[in-house]
């Protein structure tokens, strides 16, 4: 069986964000391989591990600068890779349908996509790959299992928690809960720059239009009150209680 | 017209129903035409009865099939409905579900999505939102460059609409469930004594300085229970088994901005920050008066948790 596993490159949570005019700038910013995409990789290791024979193929979208965590990847486990280059920008639905024509042409079965990217703070890259592909998915997967030609997932809903049985081919989106992804080792980060990272252009997938354009970027930080109580405790409550009360008029 | 795609539990609407109300008003006053309903699932007539007092033509789908939601079955129930009445605008809520089925949806009606947005407005040939980006420390705005277009909308944001002077019809609409290739073997309950993280007005989220699980009973729930307030967790005490992942408020966890936000024995990572910092108002309790978390709070307490609060449900009670 063949996986993808689909890769994005973000800046570093702890990396501090900057606008410049009307938008984010990321010059001088340390980017790395989004976190919730390392679920993705090493679950589908953990299934060659628990005897399937599978080839894991990780495929990502976008500017040069994607090469470092595209190479993570295959130093984590993952056999070759795919970079569809371009410094265009696409939104996640147009992202969707170049993506979807990549995994069509991999054939594969299984194809896994981080649950919320770090970036665009966005969900939408899973449900809508899925769609143009007319497969179904499961978002918010904390525990995955093949079942013959079938996955049983228990994954977060609304409500609590829920296991779904889901007929192969299909897309899970990963979070955090679903294992602990490995570290890369020297010996495996030496070994992926011998690997296969072939490079592609969004053309070759038969390209898209983002049907969505960004008009602004702004850091709004609400200007907080900071008034701290401190000393005996039913003093420092009775305060906070009463500032809460008369003075924020919550609670 | 617009239609709206608002969740129900068993026929009592849910609190972002009213929400999605505001948002569509606010689109058809550029926008022009109806603003349209579909409720789906067992209880939906009543769902329906309800909604249509917000001046909304409502249309329900009482199809056990709904229930519990599949992301492919309601993607083809608001793509078909939205087809059918030619609607400009979707809106959904950005709850779990929301943001599940919206970017389907928005797939198979070749439309934009904008998603888990805070505001929205349209100038008749476009629609533009505004949402929280790179870890919600960035407010992005984006517009679509055409229509029609699907729109989650995060959930606790908008105020909620005020009822019409005239109700809109209610009816039934021939839209049955359609097929799915997931089964759902099993469903279990969060632990967060029925009020749920996302839709919560009031948060108390403990961190590792609440000490223990038996801490979380002893101090974070009867604080919660005091406020009717969900309990979130960091995702250090969640990573050591204290709580449930479904109860992390971060990065990696849950994004909430409740009306307050109480930190319990919580430092304040930016991965943390992350999932909160959009709170109305922020109280921190927390011993080491250098935490990062008294940085984004409105008023904190420097202080054993074990000590304050005790006093605080006292208080609270009273």
């Amino acid at each position: 069986m063949k996986i993808c596993t689909i890769l994005k490159q973000v800046p570093d949570a702890e990396a501090s964000i900057r606008t410049s005019g009307d938008r984010v700038d990321l010059s001088g910013v340390t980017f790395v391989m989004d976190g919730m995409d390392e679920y993705g990789v090493e679950e589908a290791i953990r299934l060659r591990e628990g005897g399937a024979q599978v080839e894991i193929v990780a495929l990502a979208l976008g500017p040069k600068r994607f090469e470092d965590a595209i190479r993570t990847s295959l130093a984590i486990g993952a056999d070759r890779a795919v970079h569809i280059e371009t410094d265009e920008t696409y939104d996640a639905i147009s992202q969707a349908r170049i993506l979807a024509e990549a995994v069509k042409k991999e054939g594969a079965e299984l194809v896994f996509v981080g649950g919320k990217e770090a970036d665009w703070d966005s969900a939408a890259l899973g449900p809508a790959l899925a769609e143009v592909l007319g497969w179904p998915h499961v978002d918010w997967t904390t525990k995955l299992a093949l079942s013959g030609a079938a996955v049983e997932a228990t994954h977060d809903t609304d409500s609590g928690t829920e296991t779904v049985k889901v007929a192969l081919p299909a897309v899970i989106t990963t979070q955090q809960g679903l294992n602990e992804p490995r570290y890369p080792t020297l010996p495996n980060i030496m070994k992926a720059k011998r690997k296969e990272l072939r490079k592609a252009q969004p053309a070759d997938y038969g390209a898209a239009t983002a049907l969505t354009r960004l008009t602004g970027e702004a850091i709004q930080v609400k200007t907080r009150l900071n008034k701290l109580f401190s000393g005996d405790a039913v003093e420092s409550a009775t305060a906070l209680v009463n500032a809460l009360r008369n003075e924020a008029k919550v609670l | 017209m617009i239609l709206l795609v608002p969740e129900h539990a068993a026929g009592t609407l849910r609190g972002s129903a009213r929400e999605l109300v505001t948002a569509g008003r606010t689109l058809q006053a550029a926008l022009g035409g109806e603003i349209h309903a579909l409720l789906l699932g067992p209880g939906a007539a009543a769902a329906a009865a309800e909604i249509a007092k917000y001046g909304v033509q409502a249309h329900h789908s009482e199809d056990a099939g709904y229930e519990p939601f599949k992301a492919q079955v309601w993607t083809h129930a608001a793509a078909e409905a939205a087809t059918m009445l030619g609607a400009k605008a979707v809106l959904v809520p950005a709850s779990r579900s929301g943001l599940s089925y919206a970017p389907r949806v928005a797939v198979r009606l070749n439309a934009a999505l904008l998603e888990d947005v805070i505001e929205v407005d349209s100038d008749g040939a476009t629609v533009g939102g505004k949402r929280f980006t790179y870890l919600s420390r960035v407010t992005e705005s984006s517009r679509t460059t055409a229509l029609p277009v699907v729109i989650s909308l995060k959930v606790n944001v908008l105020a909620p609409a005020e009822a019409a002077a005239a109700p809109g019809a209610v009816a039934a609409i021939d839209l049955p469930a359609a097929a799915s290739g997931v089964e759902v073997l099993s469903q279990a309950k969060a632990s967060t004594g029925g009020v749920s993280l996302d839709e919560a007005s009031v948060v108390v989220t403990g961190g590792r300085g609440v000490g223990s699980p038996e801490g979380f009973t002893r101090l974070v729930e009867p604080l919660a229970a005091t406020v009717n307030a969900a309990v979130g967790a960091t995702r250090a005490v969640v990573d050591a088994g204290w709580r449930p992942y479904a109860d992390q408020v971060g990065q990696t966890g849950k994004t909430v901005a409740p009306n307050v936000y109480i930190a319990v024995g919580l430092s304040g990572a930016v991965q943390h920050l992350s999932g909160m910092n959009r709170s109305k108002t922020i109280v921190a309790i927390n011993k080491d008066k250098d935490a990062p978390i008294f940085k984004v709070a409105d008023y904190g307490v420097v202080g054993d948790v074990n000590e304050v609060v005790p006093e605080l449900v006292k208080l609270l009670k009273g």
